[in-house]
């Protein structure tokens, strides 16, 4: 306990009951369209000490219904219902009465860090502004010497004086330790974090989410997590809530609902994740279609135009929250929740999910397939200048620093790690087919520099790659069939083999071929990555490079397409080099995995091998800050918290380039620790097809 | 901070001396003042034709002629105009007078403009923003000659409900007025309302569109999101978070745009009969002197220039992210 934990004071234990309790909550906007029903009757309760988990896709009314708690919606919101806290009516009250309970008693952290805090201000200025709101009577020293301790709680190293710095020189995870700071600076009783890791990489969403434990133990107070991932909330959370189109559709506790979900779409959800610890892989469970709009939403269960259990008398009411399992604990929105209970079965039974055949090619040995892509030493830096009119360098960011790998024919590779290690860059590299600053990358065998302007022009052709954001990567005015024309008509292709092979790469992404005609406005965020996916396909390439492609996507939408690339990757033996953050991806979809830290390989191998036995300690960092979805499994992990951010890459670290946030490296006696400090690990073999670039790998149960 | 302050001041005064090239090379390489000498009837002799051209330099090569010129200009001598009087006499009254009207309108203009932009904005689409905007696009799209003779209109009308002549709008103060400090005070002030209106509504229209676009801005921002959760009022949310952010990229806008509308002040100052930098620009032309309209160039880009370095400076002051 440090000296800033005695300021909040004990749990009150007089005051029982709900902190919060929210009643026939109904939220409306007026859209073009008509009134959106944003929230449609919602009723819960928090409990002071207790975690409650809001689960659902973008769209569900998470959000809204709780920025109605805070009363932070638009003034042309219309609500009703009732939100009390501590018995207290909440609706109706007036902006300056709202303020003294707001950050006072009731506090909200957000998702998005880097816009969360005012530029102009400094951090310390800004908590201490959050006590000194309420706390009239504190002095100026008091509030900023308390800011002071407050950002020490939350973690930021040398608290006094990085409370003088200004947000920007805070990285994310700091800023969002900082937003955490200003939400307990007054001890409240109920704390609402909305999507607070999804802007993070996954090393700081741990630290993030142990900082908001931390927070939680000294403040006592009620917690509201919500959250679209599954999996960060069956380690943090008491109670779930799901919600879907505006309502409640499931509730009970975190335990029971991950066992037995009694609602269909629950139920999907939970089988549209991919998970790390997966042993076998199995086909993920897309929900077919798209969430409601929620303007004049139809009579009938609003899940039943994708739901696979539905019957006729889904469509003529409503089903309401009823208890299940004959407990009044789980609850849950759906009229054959008794049919669930009574057959408990999986998500792919019900969902009808057929699994992937296997490429003919794959059954080949990996050494007896052609190299599709081959990466040697490559090296990419770029200067750091200062100046307008004479620039002169100041500084080189080291993006990639020597990076080899090779993708044979059919295989997948995902290159991983953190935002900033140079997974872009490589894949720029790469994609540019251009002259190389260090290193050399083949192509089909084929060396990039010594490239002709007509043979660049040939390769172009077997090498495609599809973008992360598929709102941004279509170009909004033209229709769907002159994108995907536009790379054959490049290609010299006859006008009649275009007109014929559009309907064709439709069918394959799995639209129709009446979408030819439509723009990418009338289509969802997963049917434009089809289309963009449709796109790489129309050359017939032998490679395709996949940016992120599911990171901008709902999970059950994420499903889909991941389920989509893996047929494509069987049905024409393709081979994929797939960047990725999120490592649950990467397990699903990939044959070998290259993890990736400050523009070096640390570890590279075969997935199984390299997810179930990781040697480097930041790929076991990273695997251990990756939340599974199970609630038991989660509880019981043992989490690796990396310290700190990520070095700069302008200058990275002196010998292994990990051992500033290394756990391997601080348990070392001095005498090895030299090692480390003055000699740069090689990648070495362990096993078959694994290699990790650590002095002294060690194996560690991190799942 | 200070060093690259100063190093952007260096670089300013470079900027100043190309300008103010530029205007010299232009005017001496167009301008012909012994034209004007030869038009006259009877034509002067042989001899006073060459003496002129003697006195005006013209036997130098137009660069010498400007750094002569400069040379002059660094110890306060600004040449002498083609009727033979000195340039420096009558630069000091006349950059007094512009100063003078452009200060009080553009301060006026800047204040009022702000707090339009900011009431328009957190009251978007209300009848009030509405009012604002026909009112802006309006006088913007109103040339000065037209604002500046409608407001004389509306000055004769206020005089004559009020049966005296309150407010004055020829010249800058009544010829010959003899009285206390104060009273004089008073009614150079009376002479100022009307030329100072017509160009604080200029300013106002103009800094109300980009304060309430930057304000937009900043309302639907995240952090005065996490303001009000914090748990302060929303005055506090709009003015200390809200206003102190959305006044940063203002401050380049500000700054330039008093610069340049000194030289737009040229309507502005001839409608109302004030004799300032702007009207002795026209006269300059008309008398074909290159000397004036280098010496207005200059005023000018040193204006500019000044001004540019006070939003380096302003601009540092309100964003920290800048400052290095």
């Amino acid at each position: 306990m440090t000296a800033a934990q005695t300021m909040f004071d004990e749990q009150a234990p007089s005051e029982n009951g709900p902190v919060l309790r929210v009643s026939d909550l109904t939220v409306s906007f007026p859209s073009e369209s008509g009134r959106v029903q944003a929230v449609r009757g919602l009723n819960y309760e928090v409990s002071a000490g207790e975690v409650l988990g809001i689960v659902g896709e973008s769209g569900s009314g998470k959000s809204v219904s709780s920025l109605a708690v805070m009363g932070l919606l638009p003034q042309q919101a219309r609500i009703s219902g009732s939100i009390k806290f501590r018995d207290r009516e909440l609706l109706g009250l007036s902006d300056d009465q709202l303020s003294k309970i707001r950050g006072k008693r009731i506090s909200m952290v957000f998702q998005d860090p880097l816009s969360a805090l005012t530029p102009v201000y400094t951090v310390g200025d800004q908590i201490a502004e959050a006590l000194r709101a309420h706390g009239h009577s504190m002095s100026k020293q008091q509030a900023h010497n308390r800011a002071v301790e407050l950002l020490d709680l939350v973690g930021i190293p040398n608290a006094a004086n990085r409370a003088k710095a200004f947000p920007h020189e805070f990285s994310g995870g700091m800023r969002q330790r900082a937003v955490i700071a200003i939400a307990i600076a007054n001890d409240p009783d109920l704390i609402i974090a909305d999507e607070p890791t999804t802007a993070l990489d996954v090393t700081v969403q741990a630290q993030v989410l142990e900082v908001l434990k931390t927070a939680q133990e000294v403040t006592g107070a009620g917690i509201v997590i919500i959250t679209h991932d599954l999996g960060v909330v069956a380690g943090f959370a008491d109670r779930l809530m799901v919600m879907y189109a505006g309502k409640a559709v499931e509730t009970g506790q975190v335990d029971e609902i991950y066992a037995h979900p009694r609602m269909p779409y629950t139920l999907g959800l939970l089988g549209s994740i991919p998970r790390l610890d997966a042993e076998e892989r199995q086909p993920l469970v897309p929900i077919e279609g798209q969430p409601p709009s929620l303007v004049d939403l139809p009579p009938g269960c609003p899940f039943a135009p994708r739901c696979p259990m539905v019957v006729d008398a889904c469509r003529e009411a409503e089903p309401p929250l009823s208890d299940v399992d004959g407990s009044e604990q789980h609850r849950a929105a759906c009229i054959r929740a008794n049919e669930l209970i009574a057959e408990d079965p999986d998500a792919a039974e019900v969902f009808e999910v057929e699994a992937v055949e296997e490429a003919a090619i794959a059954k080949v040995p990996r050494e007896q397939r052609p190299i599709v892509l081959s990466v040697n030493e490559l090296v990419k830096h770029f200067p750091l200048t200062k100046g307008a009119v004479f620039k002169r360098r100041v500084g080189t960011v080291h993006a990639v620093d020597g990076v080899s790998f090779d993708i044979r024919a059919g295989e997948t590779l995902g290159l991983v790690g953190e935002s900033g290690c140079g997974k872009t860059t490589t894949l720029m590299e790469i994609l540019g087919l251009d002259t190389l600053m260090g290193g050399d990358i083949a192509i089909l065998g084929n060396l990039t520099t010594s490239l002709t302007k007509q043979s660049r022009r040939e390769i172009r052709r077997d090498m495609q790659v599809v973008f992360q954001d598929p709102m941004a990567s279509l170009d909004p005015r033209m229709p769907i069939g002159d994108v995907l024309a536009e790379p054959m008509q490049v290609h010299g292709y006859s006008k009649q083999k275009i007109a014929s092979r559009i309907p064709e790469l439709l069918d394959l992404v799995g639209l129709r071929a009446e979408h030819a005609e439509r723009y990418p406005a009338e289509f969802s965020g997963g049917q434009r990555q089809r289309i963009g996916i449709a796109r790489a396909l129309a050359l017939e390439p032998k490679l395709i490079v996949l940016d992120e492609p599911v990171s901008a996507l709902d999970v059950s939408i994420q499903a889909g397409v991941i389920n989509l690339l893996d047929e494509l990757k069987a049905k024409l033996e393709l081979a994929y080099l797939f960047v990725a953050h999120d490592l649950s991806v990467v397990r699903h979809i990939a044959d070998r995995v290259a993890v990736m830290y400050l523009g070096k390989i640390v570890e590279i191998g075969e997935v199984d091998g390299v997810f179930g036995d990781a040697k480097h300690p930041y790929t076991q960092a990273l695997l251990s800050a990756i939340p599974i979805p199970d609630p038991v499994a989660e509880r019981s992990r043992e989490r690796i918290i990396l310290t700190g951010d990520l070095p700069s890459p302008a200058n990275p670290p002196r010998g292994c380039r990990f051992h500033t946030r290394c756990f391997t490296f601080a348990a070392l006696p001095e005498d090895k620790r030299q090692r480390c400090l003055d000699e740069e690990p090689v990648l070495a073999a362990h096993g078959d097809d694994q290699q990790a670039a650590c002095h002294f790998p060690r194996a560690r149960a991190v799942l | 901070m200070i060093g690259f302050l100063a190093r952007r001041l260096v670089n300013y005064v470079i900027l100043c001396l190309v300008a103010t090239f530029l205007a010299y090379l232009l005017a001496s390489l167009t301008f012909d003042p012994v034209a004007i000498l030869m038009q006259r009837n009877p034509p002067p002799p042989e001899a006073a034709i060459a003496a002129k051209r003697l006195a005006l330099h013209f036997d130098q090569p137009i660069p010498l002629r400007f750094v002569h010129w400069l040379g002059g200009v660094v110890h306060g001598d600004f040449g002498r105009t083609v009727t033979d009087h000195n340039v420096g006499d009558e630069l000091l009254p006349r950059m007094g007078v512009s100063l003078r009207l452009f200060l009080v309108g553009v301060t006026v203009g800047v204040i009022l403009g702000v707090i339009l932009g900011v009431v328009s904005a957190i009251r978007q689409y209300k009848i009030s923003d509405y009012a604002a905007t026909v009112f802006s696009f309006v006088i913007l799209s109103t040339p000065v000659f037209v604002i500046g003779p409608l407001l004389k209109t509306g000055a004769l009308q206020v005089n004559d409900w009020l049966g005296t002549e309150y407010l004055k709008f020829t010249g800058e103060q009544t010829p010959g007025f003899d009285g206390s400090w104060l009273a004089s005070l008073g009614d150079r002030l009376r002479y100022l309302i009307v030329p100072t209106l017509t160009i604080a509504l200029q300013q106002i229209a103009y800094y109300s569109r980009y304060q309430r676009s930057a304000m937009l801005d900043v309302l639907g921002s995240d952090f005065l999101r996490t303001a009000s959760a914090k748990g302060l009022t929303r005055r506090r949310v709009l003015f200390k978070h809200g206003l102190r952010t959305a006044l940063i990229p203002m401050a380049t806008l500000f700054a330039f745009g008093f610069g340049l509308l000194i030289v737009g002040g040229t309507f502005t100052e001839h409608i109302f009969g004030w004799y300032g930098m702007g009207d002795w620009l026209i006269v300059g032309v008309n008398t074909q002197d290159a000397n004036v309209v280098a010496t207005v160039t200059l005023f000018v880009a040193v204006l500019v220039l000044i001004s540019g370095w006070l939003s380096d400076v302003l601009y540092a002051a309100l964003d920290p992210r800048v400052r290095v």
